[in-house]
């Protein structure tokens, strides 16, 4: 099942080019939609809403057409804005039951799911206190109660765990995956946040300077074919990365000095290829250094994004 | 116990069709007035200039010695006249915040993520306004003219002036529209509701003022376009079929009416997006 398909779509915000070309597949389930700040991700997003109008391509969400039919799909669409958003003077039932009917609910059950909602993401306790009196954790909440009162066939959650504690991430986090593995609800979640989107999801896009750099299964994406080795040198660290890109290895320094080294598929002399530390020992010995912790690591989605949007 | 299991369950009741949002909107705008005290208040003394006519009327109608109280056309346009005054404030209470509150809070994008179009939207909003001034202009002259008939005991006055029901819906419909469009419009321009009251009494009271200026320097009352009260004497005169000759053309005055709410809606559809975008 596809939820939400682009063909070569470019969306441009005066001069500034914000999707380029972009084609993409989103399968039902949990999607992350990752990529750095400024990728494109929340451009995208307000695209496929019919709120910004692309310069050419074609966009499908739930086998509707974008530009013909966005009434009907904002209908069948939930969604949380990144920001911090509101309907302003009303307690979180009102707003919330209001954003139901505004979605097409009859008054009286947008008011009985929104109580429902409310228990739902964790404010029914609160939920008689005015929206602007709440946290930035609680704000968060009622963004994702709104974009459920009626009950849609997709989310678009963007970036909706900004601003939260982490006991506070760690319950959306739950919440996001308990609405797509135990409810059914398809959702795409766009995030910086790599481990949010590996925790939640089980496809992924990897958007990088407004084009998909990547996409597909997660398990698949970290796959790949080759392995990925945690190292450490004695010596010039930076100047051994250069090395390893210039050998055409894909690599990037972590916060410590440990650097992670993804080394492709190579012969292993009996007829087979397999990822092969051997050359990273033989590069540290051509210029000098001393490999002082070799260690292979499960790939992570970092190791996926930074291969895809080529990141040092 | 985890949050998420207290439940979510999956809706399969009855959906609205498109198009009935604005009024879901509109309701919720009305709702808010009407729950605060202070704005019943201004309401109700919005009303205290149709008690005073009301008696008027009735003293017109069973003291003959009182005849020169009798109502005319000019009764209900000088009426009209000073119900402009709680136009003004019922305008900057209700209207003010309409759009400038939704733009703090960015509420823009939060709505237009529904089921709903811009002219939706602005159509909520409108009627949120519209339907409180409607009930300060037109509800109270339409009353008067039918207290008339019922204090008179017969419809000979409503018979001879039956060009006054058009004549009251057609004045008060471009008062209510010209102040809920232009007020909405100015309410889209910022996030903060004091500078839009702001920003709209500074229009009301510098146009007349320049008009008064300009009149003094060159002697002509043909300027009086330049400030949309004096705009609305000239129609007002023409629309009750009052003697004297108006200070510029009627159709011109119509003009300058149109201008306002078309300025207005343009605003209007260059700041009522979900998204802003800053070149």
């Amino acid at each position: 099942m596809v939820t939400v398909s682009l063909d070569k779509v470019s969306v441009k915000y005066g001069k500034q080019l914000a999707l380029r070309d972009v084609t993409a597949t989103f399968p039902g389930g949990a999607v992350g939609l990752l990529g750095p700040n400024g990728a494109g991700k929340s451009t995208m997003i307000k695209a496929l809403l019919g709120l910004v109008p692309p310069d050419r391509g074609e966009m499908k969400v739930l086998d509707l057409d974008v530009r013909t039919a966005p009434l009907q799909i904002r209908a069948r669409i939930g969604y949380m804005p990144e920001t911090d958003a509101h309907i302003p003077g009303m307690n979180a039932v009102s707003y919330v039951a209001y954003c139901g009917e505004l979605s097409g609910l009859p008054r009286a059950d947008a008011m009985q799911r929104a109580h429902e909602v409310l228990y739902y993401v964790g404010l029914g306790e609160a939920r008689y206190r005015n929206v602007e009196t709440y946290s930035t954790g609680m704000k968060q909440r009622i963004k994702l109660a709104q974009a459920l009162v009626h009950d849609p066939d997709l989310l678009f959650l963007d970036e909706p765990t900004n601003g939260m504690d982490p006991k506070g991430r760690e319950e959306m986090l739950e919440l996001i995956r308990d609405i797509a593995v135990n409810k059914g609800l398809n959702l795409i979640l766009s995030s910086h946040l790599l481990p949010d989107v590996e925790y939640a999801c089980e496809h992924v896009i990897v958007m990088d300077k407004g084009a998909v750099a990547t996409q597909g299964p997660i398990a698949g994406l970290k796959g790949h074919g080759g392995r990925v080795f945690e190292l450490r040198v004695k010596g010039d660290s930076d100047r051994f990365v250069e090395i390893l890109q210039a050998a055409g290895l894909e690599c990037h320094a972590t916060d410590e000095d440990v650097m992670r080294v993804f080394v492709p598929p190579s012969p292993d002399g009996f007829g087979a290829t397999s990822p092969n530390a051997r050359i990273l020992f033989q590069l540290a010995a051509q210029h000098g250094m001393q490999v002082r912790h070799l260690r292979p690591s499960l790939p992570t989605l970092e190791d996926v994004f930074a291969r895809a949007v080529g990141e040092p | 116990m985890p949050i998420h299991d207290q439940g979510y369950r999956r809706y399969a009741g009855r959906r609205e069709s498109h198009g009935r949002t604005w009024w879901v909107i509109a309701r919720a705008g009305l709702q808010e007035r009407l729950r605060e005290r202070r704005f019943l208040g201004l309401l109700l003394l919005a009303w205290a200039p149709f008690i005073v006519r009301a008696v008027q009327i009735y003293v017109a109608s069973n003291y003959p010695q009182a005849s020169f109280l009798a109502p005319s056309a000019q009764t209900f346009r000088e009426f009209l006249d000073q119900q402009s005054i709680f136009i003004f404030f019922v305008t900057i209470y209700v209207g003010a915040g309409l759009i400038a509150n939704d733009r703090r809070a960015n509420a823009l994008q939060l709505y237009l993520s529904k089921p709903l179009t811009r002219v939706e939207y602005i159509t909520g909003k409108l009627v949120t306004l519209g339907l409180f001034l409607i009930g300060v202009t037109w509800v109270p002259a339409i009353f008067l003219l039918l207290l008339q008939m019922m204090f008179a005991g017969d419809v000979s006055f409503i018979r001879a002036n039956l060009f006054l029901i058009p004549a009251i819906t057609l004045f008060s419909a471009l008062q209510v529209a010209v102040a809920a469009v232009t007020m909405l419009a100015l309410s889209s321009l910022s996030n903060s509701r004091r500078f839009v009251s702001l920003m709209y009494a500074g229009i009301v009271f510098f146009s007349a003022a320049m008009y008064q200026a300009l009149r003094g320097i060159t002697g002509s009352a043909a300027w009086a376009w330049v400030s949309p009260e004096d705009t609305f004497d000239i129609i007002a005169d023409a629309v009750f079929r009052l003697p004297g000759r108006p200070a510029m053309p009627v159709p011109a005055a119509f003009a300058v009416v149109v201008v306002l709410i078309a300025a207005s809606l343009w605003i209007l559809e260059r700041r009522v997006r979900a998204v802003e975008v800053v070149t």
